[in-house]
């Protein structure tokens, strides 16, 4: 396959890409620094995962395999949207099957299967700053970076304790990178929060509204945030997938009547969809 | 023109600078495990194979540039990448064997990612056996033999990597190859 | 068996079928053209082209025609564009001294050297709606012509200055800083803050100047002067050691008069709030001048409590292209997130009947 000869391989000019990339090595160096980078207007809107494209784009090759998921899905609009605009651009090659990708860029959610060393995830990230909603002001947050004072957090998280006896966050559940900086894994479950440490494939971050570029090496500490008596606990539906039978992934909701009916499934397709083959096989 | 821009560059600009970079963060992610550059068809003396495609594949007119490699290889890196010449407290990449860890920028603690990449240009690069580096990117700790560094390099190490987050990351060069060791990792001797 | 939802691909290659078709509409209709829409929506062109920072008065007219005439959508486009094309430099800075007017006012003076020029302006039509455009064919008679004033007209600021009555603007030889380039980091310095503010919303500004007016960090401006006109944009290569004449844009610059009580170094004066936007955008650049002096209010020792006067806030909201992206993109699938919260609150629901039942 051949990239569009009427844009730059993988659509970013070569200046953008070097910026970005010394960015992206920043970022690789101080494990959940936020770096910020001059983000580029993209032919996608703000929201719909510009961030995450910078980066890809940056990052990708001719040889790479990309895997672009939206809820843990290839099929939803935006991840379909999203790999049409590589294969366009850059002529990669794009796959469905996790195992077989080198790059995966993913809106809210974590492969269920383990990644590798060869592989890089790429989060697309809407606010990068995990105090935001503690303290929106960006002049602020950096100073309270700079001297690791997360006092902010913990009296949040404290609160939450207090009024409903347990940490009332279940998503963009934030986590201590390396036990030096407070990171907010975008708005991924806080079930998929474990699968950020000590992961052997390399995470980026991007966040382009906001140009903030961040990241996790691979093997490197991320700790979700919690107290002693009130340990960090993953949320998931107590159900099973409807599909391939597994207790143990992460489940989307379905409604399938208005009488109350409803059913869950793997909200990971491609894990689903391997499970249901290994279950057909053993049959 | 200046005597080093009748050198080429690299021999495709897009896919090299995007290999040399994947490389460059490979190495960046996995402290200590070596990678492999593409690297430049023809070069300027002073300047080796990796260390040039490292400044090829990211300086540009934003990144001050300390170059110790003679007029020559200055003029080509100008050239191909736009990058003026600076003090090496002030630049974003030095390439300078004598340039002391402490004596570049480390950023601030605001803006520890100002901090300076310095490439140093070694003799030889081995895993398996000598420094034991371990930190962020290590599974545990990692073995790598580095020939050619200058005396007290692990003592300044030591004394730019208690300043984390500021600090400098390096680039060791050797060949077409090259290994990093981003700044906040521990490198203890063999 | 239930069976997930299939076919993204297809569904979005209909929704861009669909959006062709109504983007033409009927097609009984002639179609518009683009140089329909630069020659009698030129006040959309304007918009979008100081929205979307590309001075580019076709391009802006195709971007509202491919748009459907969402101008937001349009400054999109256009900044989507802008952004691959590649930067040789900057230009000299405007002298609109030199501008050719069109139109130039000022409400701190009945008269003034160069006079007052009321040039093409809503301002005195009634506004009722004229059905005569509703029919097609030209309307009679064109606008009287007249011998153009070539005296020079110096901007009213600098007749103020004259008399050390207004403060001079510390004058930078370093190029300024490019928001486009480097994020902006805060505090932003002046230079910064007025890209921010004349690429903004103008409907964002408007709202924040006329804040100001009620009360929030209010600082009793006047208008100095508005002016409209044609002037040079003059490039000096780098391989050159002259300007280049790189053609005339048309530009609005209002200058709003500002009290200042004054401080223990600085005598009472007034001080100045600037507006600059591409093409006719009075409105526009009234409201960036008022934002423009009340961000300056920290520094003139005028507090910073009023929204209006709190750069972060502002400047980190202005862009209308940023806004709308983020708010819009909350159509976007959140379920797996959703799911969280939902058994979050499932979890203490339960935990809260139980108490009740016991």
């Amino acid at each position: 396959m051949t990239h569009d000869p009427g844009y730059n391989f993988a659509y970013l000019d070569e200046s953008t890409k070097r910026m970005i990339r010394r960015a992206i090595l920043k970022a690789v160096a101080i494990p959940g620094h936020q770096v910020p980078f001059g983000s580029r207007e993209m032919p996608l809107p703000y929201g719909w995962g510009t961030g995450g494209i910078q980066v890809t784009a940056s990052v990708l090759g001719p040889r790479d395999v990309l895997k672009v998921i939206d809820q843990g899905s290839d099929d939803t609009t935006n991840a379909v949207s999203i790999r049409a605009f590589f294969r366009r651009t850059a002529g990669v090659a794009t796959t469905e099957r996790t195992a077989e990708a080198t790059i995966i860029q993913t809106r809210h959610r974590i492969p269920e299967r383990r990644l590798t060393e060869g592989q890089i995830l790429v989060y697309q990230v809407p606010i990068p700053e995990p105090l935001a909603r503690l303290e929106p002001r960006i002049a602020e947050t950096r100073r309270l970076h700079a001297m690791a004072d997360y006092g902010l957090m913990h009296v949040k998280l404290y609160e939450d304790i207090a009024k409903h006896g347990h940490i009332a966050t279940s998503y963009s559940y934030p986590v201590m990178v390396n036990e030096r900086y407070l990171m907010s894994p975008s708005p991924i479950p806080a079930f998929d929060n474990p699968k950020m440490h000590m992961m052997p494939a390399l995470q980026l971050f991007g966040a382009g509204r906001e140009k903030r570029i961040y990241a996790v090496p691979p093997y490197t500490a991320v700790r979700s945030l919690d107290f002693e008596d009130h340990p960090f606990r993953p949320i998931r539906a107590p159900h099973r997938c409807e599909l391939c039978g597994s207790g143990d992934t992460y489940l989307d909701e379905v409604l399938v009547d208005d009488k109350g009916g409803r059913i869950f499934v793997c909200s990971d397709t491609d894990h689903c969809q391997e499970r249901q083959a290994m279950r057909e096989a053993a049959e | 023109m200046s005597a080093g821009t009748a050198l080429a560059g690299f021999a495709d600009p897009v896919l090299d600078s995007q290999a040399a970079f994947r490389a460059v963060l490979e190495a960046m992610s996995r402290p200590g495990r070596i990678q492999r550059l593409p690297v430049p068809p023809e070069l300027p003396p002073g300047i080796g194979p990796a260390a040039a495609a490292v400044l090829l594949a990211l300086a540009d007119a934003d990144t001050p540039i300390r170059l110790a490699a003679g007029a020559e290889a200055q003029a080509w890196i100008r050239f191909h990448t736009g990058a003026r010449a600076a003090p090496a407290a002030e630049a974003a990449f030095v390439l300078d064997s004598d340039a002391g860890l402490l004596d570049l920028d480390p950023g601030t603690e605001e803006e520890p990612e100002r901090g300076a990449t310095l490439i140093l240009e070694v003799e030889s690069l081995s895993e398996g056996s000598g420094w034991r580096l371990s930190g962020p990117g290590i599974q545990a700790t990692h073995r790598l033999a580095v020939a050619g560094v200058r005396d007290g390099f692990l003592a300044d190490w030591a004394a730019s990597r208690a300043r984390f987050p500021r600090g400098v990351d390096v680039i060791l060069c050797a060949g077409d190859r090259i290994a990093a060791l981003p700044r906040g990792i521990a490198i203890e001797e063999g | 068996m239930y069976v997930a939802t299939k076919g993204g691909e297809r569904a979005i290659g209909a929704a861009h079928a669909w959006l062709e078709e109504v983007r033409r509409g009927d097609p009984a209709q002639p179609e518009i053209t683009a140089a329909q829409v630069e020659q009698q929506l030129g006040l959309a062109v304007d918009r979008v082209m100081a929205e979307g920072s590309c001075h580019d008065r076709g391009l802006a007219a195709l971007a509202v025609k491919q748009s459907r005439g969402d101008l937001i959508e349009a400054a999109f486009l256009l900044r989507a564009y802008r952004t691959t094309l590649p930067r040789f430099g900057a230009s000299l800075p405007l002298d609109t001294n030199a501008m050719v007017l069109s139109r130039r006012i000022s409400a701190t003076y009945k008269d003034l050297p160069g006079g007052q020029v009321l040039g093409p302006t809503f301002d005195y039509t009634h506004r009722l709606l004229d059905f005569r455009l509703a029919a097609a064919g030209a309307l009679p008679g064109g606008a009287p012509q007249g011998e153009p004033d070539l005296a020079p007209t110096p901007r009213v600021t600098e007749l103020l200055a004259q008399d050390g009555l207004m403060q001079r603007e510390a004058a930078e030889e370093a190029e300024p800083g490019d928001l486009t380039r480097q994020p902006l980091s805060f505090p932003a310095d002046r230079p910064l803050r007025l890209q921010a503010l004349a690429r903004g919303d103008e409907g964002f500004l408007l709202s924040l100047g006329y804040s100001t007016q009620r009360g929030y960090g209010g600082n009793h401006p006047f208008v100095g002067e508005i002016r409209m006109g044609e002037i040079a944009v003059e490039f000096v290569p780098e391989e050159l050691c002259f300007a280049v004449d790189l053609g005339d844009i048309t530009v609005t610059e209002c200058q709003m008069v500002n009290q200042f009580k004054g401080s223990r170094t600085e005598p009472p004066q007034f001080t100045r709030g600037y507006g600059l936007v591409f093409g006719h955008g009075e409105r526009k650049a009234m409201s960036m001048a008022l934002v423009d002096r009340a961000l300056r209010s920290p520094e003139l020792g005028e507090g910073s409590e009023a929204p209006a006067q709190q750069q972060e806030f502002v400047l980190s909201h202005c862009d209308n292209v940023e806004a709308t992206g983020f708010v819009e993109h909350l159509k976007l699938p959140h379920y797996v997130d959703f799911q969280s919260e939902l058994e979050n609150v499932r979890t203490m629901r339960a935990a809260v009947m139980k108490e009740r039942g016991e």
